[in-house]
């Protein structure tokens, strides 16, 4: 199964600069489907980027983020060939981890 | 399943117990007194994002007063080409920032996304949003254990929650 | 400006109505020209909308307002389609069951080739798209055929375009008769009114592209294939140029035809003719 995550992260000098898209449903529980029933909420609630054993970013989210999801942040102190660990989890259970060399 | 009794009923009560606890403080919490956003641990705030209305909301996460500030810069486009994919993003020029957090007023539950900035991480975020419709987005940056806003009106014609 | 936006369908066909009376066509009708329609397809939209760049008329309503092309940049950034065209890479090297690969039923192994179609089969006497050729390509090899309107379709046509962007729509009417008569019988479909609602392709894309109707920005004509296939947000999803010809023609209450039916065939050809030079762009971003 191809990850339901992509990652970019480019190191220009002391910054990172990191884009993930995230493959994901993000339902909201308002829906209804073409049947005319509800789509049960189904979205991510937390996504961690770790690097060189440190939370660099953390993400909360409700079902207000787009389907999809994407988020661009930044940040100091790793070096190109470093490894970013992503992952997420939802309100149903599911989860995903990848890692990323800094490019 | 399985039919033992053990430790299970027991272990459930202290679990209900404790979140009727949690419940209870947070209703209670007097304005200022609340830990700051950054300073809680790094459990998701299911409350927060469970309430309907942004001052609710914003009370639940910060549990303190939030004043309006140029130094949050926040971008939104105009009129939304699809309210189910609205570009949002803020820069701050403020330090020692913690973390930073969107609220979409009209929106079922008033909070979106938000998102811890640890120590030498970059006081900025982009992301994408949906809008049910038109309405205000604000943006809150935590910074030194303050609050500072920007809000900014976006027009939707799509809506965002109808599919 | 501002006031024009807020237009409706209803005041919109309003406007049309006026416009028809007084500069009905862009293109003069008497023979079969497509050199000369081509030319003037393209100065009319150049004189229409000076500032806008040659090669920015295949992004769409994104070419026709500042704010929408903002947020279509941002999307660009990570692009709603990364999922589609990375599958649709996959799938292309993925052999069939008998061993062989899509690359063995195009030139250049389907690789940079998008340009070229729609082209017109001399032997067969009518219009091949991309799709059509790709499903003929599963079919010869013992393979389903796909959907034409969406998913392994979007995601496959999303890679082959990928692989062509930047370079020239490159369309050619070979002389022979019944390529003459399929570029004017997809004219004629373009220009002629239809529906409930008595709106031609034209009405739309040609006479008002940058107008809102309803909630959307439209596109102009010129260019308008060039994207395919596209993500539309509306959709949550991909789609092919059938998928959105289909959309089109539902939306002003006209029944739609069957994807790759001989019209709809047509109406690409002529499009993606007159839009020869604009470069491919595809897979795009829609709203
Ligand atoms: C009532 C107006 C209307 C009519 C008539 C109409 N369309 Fe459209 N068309 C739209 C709208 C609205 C969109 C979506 C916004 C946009 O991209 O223009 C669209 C989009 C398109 C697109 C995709 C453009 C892009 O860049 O994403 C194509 C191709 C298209 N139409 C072709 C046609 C064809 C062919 C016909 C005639 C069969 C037709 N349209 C008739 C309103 C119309």
């Amino acid at each position: 199964m191809a990850s339901s995550i992509r990652v970019r992260s480019t190191s220009n000098g002391d910054i990172t600069e990191v884009q993930a898209l995230i493959q994901h449903p993000m339902d909201t529980g308002l829906v209804k489907d073409s049947k005319g029933e509800v789509i049960p909420a189904h979205f991510i609630q937390q996504l961690k980027f770790e690097c060189n054993g440190k939370d660099v970013f953390v993400a909360d989210w409700g079902t207000a983020v787009s389907k999809d999801p994407y988020v661009k942040f930044s940040f100091k102190g790793a070096k190109k060939g470093d490894d970013l660990k992503i992952s997420w989890t939802d309100n149903k259970g599911g989860s995903d981890t990848t890692t990323a060399k800094i490019a | 399943m399985t039919t033992t009794t053990g430790p299970h009923p027991t272990r459930r009560l202290i679990l209900q117990g404790a979140a009727g606890v949690a419940l209870l403080g947070l209703g209670n919490l007097p304005f200022g007194a609340a830990p700051a956003r950054a300073a809680a641990n790094d459990k998701y705030p299911e409350e927060a994002f469970k309430l309907k209305n942004e001052a609710d909301a914003i009370k639940a996460l910060y549990g303190k007063t939030v004043e309006p500030s140029d130094k949050v810069k926040l971008d939104a486009p105009e009129i939304a080409e699809n309210g189910g994919v609205v570009p949002i993003s803020v820069t701050t020029t403020l330090d020692k920032v913690t973390s930073i957090s969107f609220f979409v007023a009209e929106n079922p539950n008033a909070l979106a996304a938000s998102y811890r900035i640890p120590d030498g991480t970059l006081p900025a975020v982009a992301n994408r949003l949906k809008m049910a419709k038109t309405t205000n987005v604000t943006a809150i940056v935590e910074a030194d254990g303050k609050l500072y806003s920007a809000t900014k009106e976006v027009k939707v014609t799509v809506g965002g929650c109808g599919g | 400006m501002k006031a024009r936006s807020a237009l409706l369908l209803g005041s919109l066909s309003a406007t049309l109505v006026a416009f028809a009376l007084t500069s009905p066509r862009v293109i003069a009708a008497d023979k079969v020209d497509p050199v000369a329609d081509a030319k003037a397809f393209q100065n009319f939209y150049f004189q229409k909308f000076p500032d806008v760049k040659h090669e920015d008329f295949v992004n769409g309503p994104y070419s026709m307002n500042e704010d929408m092309k903002r947020q279509w940049q941002e999307k660009e950034e990570f692009p709603p389609y990364e999922f589609a065209l990375d599958a649709g890479k996959e799938m292309f090297a993925t052999p069939f069951k008998n061993g062989k690969t899509y690359a063995d039923c195009f030139p250049n192994g389907g690789i940079g080739i998008r340009q070229n179609y729609p082209y017109f089969d001399t032997k067969e006497g009518k219009v091949v798209t991309l799709e059509l050729a790709l499903n003929r390509c599963r079919e010869a090899n013992g393979e389903a055929p796909y959907s034409y309107v969406k998913d392994e379709m979007a995601s496959l046509t999303a890679y082959m375009a990928f692989t062509s962007r930047g370079k020239p729509m490159d369309i050619k009417i070979p002389d022979d008769p019944r390529a003459l008569a399929a570029f004017e019988n997809g004219k004629r479909y373009f220009y002629t009114r239809r529906g409930q609602m008595n709106f031609s392709c034209a009405s739309c894309h040609v006479q008002s592209p940058g107008e809102r109707i309803r909630a959307e920005i439209l596109a102009p004509a010129l260019g308008i294939l060039n994207a395919m296939p596209i993500y539309r947000s509306e959709w949550s999803g991909m789609g092919t140029t059938s998928r959105r010809f289909v959309t089109c023609n539902s939306q002003t209450r006209a029944v739609p035809l069957e994807p790759q039916a001989d019209e709809y065939r047509d109406v690409e050809y002529f499009l993606s003719y007159v839009a020869n030079g604009l470069p491919i762009s595809g897979p795009g971003a829609r709203p």
